[in-house]
């Protein structure tokens, strides 16, 4: 350990308690990424004190990332450099709520399920429906930017995030945005920070537009021979009036991921054995509005479920809907769980497209020999998982030329495929952030206006910036 | 001016492309606001490689380029405060294509807003931002702006409904931002472009989502006799979550300006009157509608009409979205204020905006996305009255300085432009400006780009000047 080293965690100590500076090597390797752990660990317990780490890692050179509850923290490339872990979890407050205009401020380390419960006494809620959704904080679902089910209806966390609170990559602490619904006054710089692995800068404190709790909800399952069938009967669904808050395909193995014991684990409540099959394709929808809305939905869908040839349609009880939906929403934390080495595409394509991309991506697997799961979000993205047996030279070979040929495939179809979720090992063959962007420089400007050190995150960005 | 550059834009865009007589230049030296700033040169380019070349030019003459669509912006965005190049799309205003499946439509930026609508309606589809001025604005501008509208109360601004660009940097290098498939990798380049007011690039297409249009719509006026009914209705209905589509409020001073030149049935002697749309599901509007209609009376609404076709609807929003030309009859000059607070604190805004048109000698009239907590405070003064318009921008300046101690906004849809540039400290500390300013010199190394918005000139002072130096009004007909 050099020198620096070894006084790090006593200057740490001067900004936070000691008490709150870690330099243990087992317990620093709680906040590993991609298998590199920190030098030292620091969990300040204010905005202050974090802009004041920020300060002394940008004096010092030290490459930061911060964390909140650690549940995403994989997802990129491998990090270049990784001296100190920012735990953001004490700033977990909730700064100002109002109920009365649909808006809500908190610190970055709140979990979302605080969050949630806090908002509930108001009869409302955040449609953050993100995996690990039982752990994630708010600021780690921003920086890691995944998306939720809930989006087909409510749109993702850009569509109702007001204003952000953040310190760069100088420590210079910083704001964009407000806290009113509408609001053009200046860059809107805090949608940047969505998805930006902390690249950009620290999350501290972010305001959000909540919404109003919806009265009644019903849930639908229709089984499908094939994916085709399953996506004409998505397409009919949008030639029509009606407003979904959740539309997700599922492939015949990721049902049989969803019923599961991993799933079942996640899952709040249980779920009938023959409400899914593991021999089909399964679309899942989920309605809200008054009672004649919903029956309408009801009768409607079982319409559309005829014409596009389904083999049956089962709308799920009030017990069972709240189940299917958390394992819908964790479907990544369960794939991941299911194979040593599951690896996980992110794919986006213009809707009509889906039935061929999907086509495209069986074959690519298939051809490899790799098992797979598809979910597949109703607006056209697609997250696969390649599921292989081991963890060894083998498997990761056809993983890696079945994720590369299945981004090129993509990339002929004017889609965007990224690789979030990968073993560690074999990121250095796998085209994680995809084929490369034609903006790639733009952001490259970005990142030096936040960081011209590049001390956040470094190397873990597309481009390995 | 200078002959050489002259000589260069004609060879790049033909004679008919270049405008740089005085009498020509002075139709280009104002928008929709109050200021005003004379180009040296309009242009007209016909596509992206002329843009580039415009870039090109403004570069190596080292004069200041600027973006223009219609000329309908609130701020002074496309006001060429330095002089220089005002490049005008009005020639770029094709729609390249519409992806009905997809929902998708490409089209250059000088296709007026309410012309996309109009194009995709009979396929049942809309463009969803409908600012008042959709008839005339264009979809570049509103990107630019990122361009709010009565509906967008439920279904989002502009920057919710676009997908991807093509822009022209201020070096001339012509990139594709974002993407017509959802999520595109890396930072949201769209996020941070679409509302950046022109300063970080010239846009030279545009991918748009489209909407499918709305089972039902159904148009209600709320009639009261305080204005304070009608604000807590609009907070009770947000604190219930109801959201229609549409939730516009006009005063009595506005309603009677509109009245005598609209006839759109709007009560003479009413001190406020909220105007809904719902739409979506006839079994939710249903509903819907009668919830609203049960807050407004709750709150001792005179009267809850309810529109009985298309004819009576449009014309009641024919009130609403004309409102600003009625005005205009009343007093030739006006500022039109864009200022935003929290939906509760309306009743309490609406009093001190009275008070301060009291302070200041002038009746305001407000009309305004009530749903949204966005005010339009409008303000009618005498252009040929210097002392009164400075009071005018005064008193606008205060209430602005209001919303912002409500924990609102200096702009919710009008933007910063030259208008607000001085206000920019009432939310923004040195620090947080500083980043954008950055973010700013990162793509537009020069300035070159629409320079002079947005950010105060002079940092760092504090001090912010309300009612800053009066500028030679507008006149407006």
């Amino acid at each position: 350990m050099s020198t620096a080293a070894k006084t790090l965690p006593s200057r740490l100590a001067d900004i936070a308690s000691p008490a709150q500076v870690i330099h243990d090597p087992a317990e620093l390797r709680a906040y590993a990424v991609d298998g590199k752990d920190p030098l030292v660990a620091v969990r300040p317990g204010s905005v202050e004190e974090v802009v004041e780490v920020m300060r002394f890692a940008a004096s010092e050179k030290l490459a930061v990332i911060a964390s909140g509850s650690r549940t995403k923290l994989n997802i990129g490339l491998p990090p270049r450099q990784y001296d100190l872990a920012l735990d953001m979890m004490r700033l977990d407050c909730i700064v100002a709520c109002d109920p009365g205009d649909l808006t809500v401020a908190v610190e970055a380390g709140i979990p979302l399920r605080k969050l949630a419960g806090v908002l509930a006494e108001h009869k409302q809620f955040l449609p953050l429906a993100v995996p690990y959704f039982d752990r994630a904080t708010v600021g780690g679902t921003l920086a890691s930017g995944v998306d939720t089910p809930l989006r087909q209806f409510y749109g993702t966390a850009r569509d109702y995030l007001l204003g952000v609170e953040y310190v760069t990559g100088e420590g210079v602490l910083a704001k964009s945005g407000g806290r009113v619904v509408k609001n053009v006054s200046g860059y809107d710089v805090h949608k940047l920070m969505i998805g930006s692995l902390g690249t950009l800068g620290v999350i501290l404190r972010i305001n959000f537009r909540t919404f109003t709790l919806p009265e009644r909800s019903r849930a639908f399952v229709a089984l499908f021979e094939n994916a085709r069938r399953a996506l004409d009967m998505r397409h009919r669904m949008a030639q029509t009036s009606l407003t979904p808050i959740t539309l997700d395909i599922f492939s015949p193995s990721a049902t049989r991921l969803l019923l599961s014991d991993a799933a079942a684990r996640r899952g709040s409540g249980a779920l009938p054995p023959d409400l899914l099959s593991n021999k089909h394709w399964a679309l899942t929808t989920g309605f809200t509005g008054n009672d004649k809305v919903v029956e309408r939905y009801g009768a409607e869908l079982g319409r559309m479920a005829q014409e596009s040839g389904a083999m049956r349609m089962s709308e799920l009880s009030p017990e069972q809907a709240p189940a299917a939906f958390s394992r819908k929403r964790e479907f990544i934390p369960i794939a991941l769980e299911s194979s040593p080495a599951a690896t996980i595409l992110k794919i986006s394509v213009l809707p009509m497209r889906m039935n061929e991309m999907l086509e495209a991506a069986a074959r690519i697997a298939d051809d490899n020999s790799l098992p797979w799961a598809a979910m597949v979000r109703g607006l056209g993205v697609i997250f696969l998982a390649l599921l292989p047996g081991e963890k060894n030279e083998d498997w990761r070979r056809r993983v890696t030329l079945t994720a590369n040929h299945t981004i090129a495939a993509c990339g002929s179809l004017e889609g965007n495929a990224t690789v979030p979720w990968c073993p560690s090992e074999w990121k250095s063959s796998v085209k994680i952030w995809g084929l490369e962007r034609a903006d790639a420089a733009q952001m490259q400007k970005i990142k030096k206006v936040f960081d011209p050190t590049s001390i956040l995150s470094p190397g873990r960005f597309m481009g390995g910036s | 001016m200078d002959t050489r550059l002259l000589h260069d834009l004609k060879d790049l865009l033909g004679r008919d492309g270049v405008l740089h007589a005085s009498e020509d230049l002075i139709l280009y030296e104002n928008d929709g606001s109050v200021e005003v700033g004379r180009p040296t040169y309009v242009v007209f380019p016909r596509n992206t490689s002329d843009v580039a070349g415009i870039v090109r030019l403004a570069n190596r003459h080292q004069v200041p380029m600027i973006g223009r669509g219609a000329g309908t912006g609130l701020s002074g965005g496309a006001v060429a405060r330095k002089g220089g190049i005002l490049a005008v799309f009005s020639r770029m205003n094709r729609i390249l294509g519409v992806d009905v499946e997809n929902l998708r439509a490409v089209v250059e930026p000088g296709v007026v807003n309410a012309d996309l609508s109009l194009a995709v309606a009979h396929l049942g589809l809309y463009y969803v931002p409908d600012p008042s001025s959709q008839k005339a604005c264009t979809i570049g501008g509103n990107v630019s702006e990122n361009s709010g509208g009565p509906h967008t109360l439920a279904y989002g601004v502009t920057t919710n409904h676009v997908l991807a660009m093509e822009v022209v940097l201020p070096t001339g290098e012509v990139i594709r931002l974002g993407s017509t498939a959802l999520d595109p990798p890396g930072y949201d380049l769209m996020g941070l472009f679409v509302g950046s007011e022109g300063t970080l690039a010239l846009v030279t297409e545009i991918t748009v989502k489209l909407t499918r249009l709305p089972e039902t719509v159904k148009t209600l006026l709320a009639i009261f006799d305080r204005v304070d009914d009608a604000t807590e209705t609009v907070a009770e209905l947000t604190a219930r979550g109801i959201t229609p589509a549409a939730c516009e409020m006009l005063d009595g001073w506005t309603i009677r300006a509109v009245e005598d030149y609209v006839h759109a049935g709007f009560p003479m002697d009413a001190a406020a009157v909220l105007l809904f749309d719902l739409d979506g599901l006839r079994e939710a509007v249903e509903v819907d509608a009668e919830a609203v209609a049960d807050v407004c009376q709750l709150h001792r609404a005179r009267e809850v009409r309810v529109a009985r076709d298309a004819r009576e609807r449009d014309l009641l929003w024919k009130g609403r979205k004309n409102a600003f030309g009625a005005v205009g009859r009343i007093s030739p000059t006006y500022y039109v204020q864009d200022g935003v607070i929290p939906r509760t604190k309306l009743p309490a805004t609406l009093k001190r905006i009275e008070e301060i048109g009291k302070k200041y000698g002038f009746e305001i009239g407000n009309i305004f996305h009530a749903g949204d907590g966005n005010l339009h405070p409008i303000i009618p003064f005498d252009s040929r009255d210097e002392a009164q318009f400075r009071r005018a921008v005064q008193s606008a300046d205060e209430i602005i300085q209001f919303c912002v101690e409500m924990g609102g906004s200096i702009t919710g849809e009008h933007g910063v432009g030259m208008e607000k540039d001085r206000l920019m400290p009432l939310m923004f500390s040195d620090a947080d400006m500083d980043m954008m300013r950055r973010i700013r010199d990162a793509f537009n190394p020069k300035g070159l780009l629409n320079p002079e918005k947005i950010f105060p000139n002079t940092k760092g002072c504090g001090e912010i000047r309300v009612g800053g130096p009066p500028r030679a009004p507008a006149a407006r007909a």
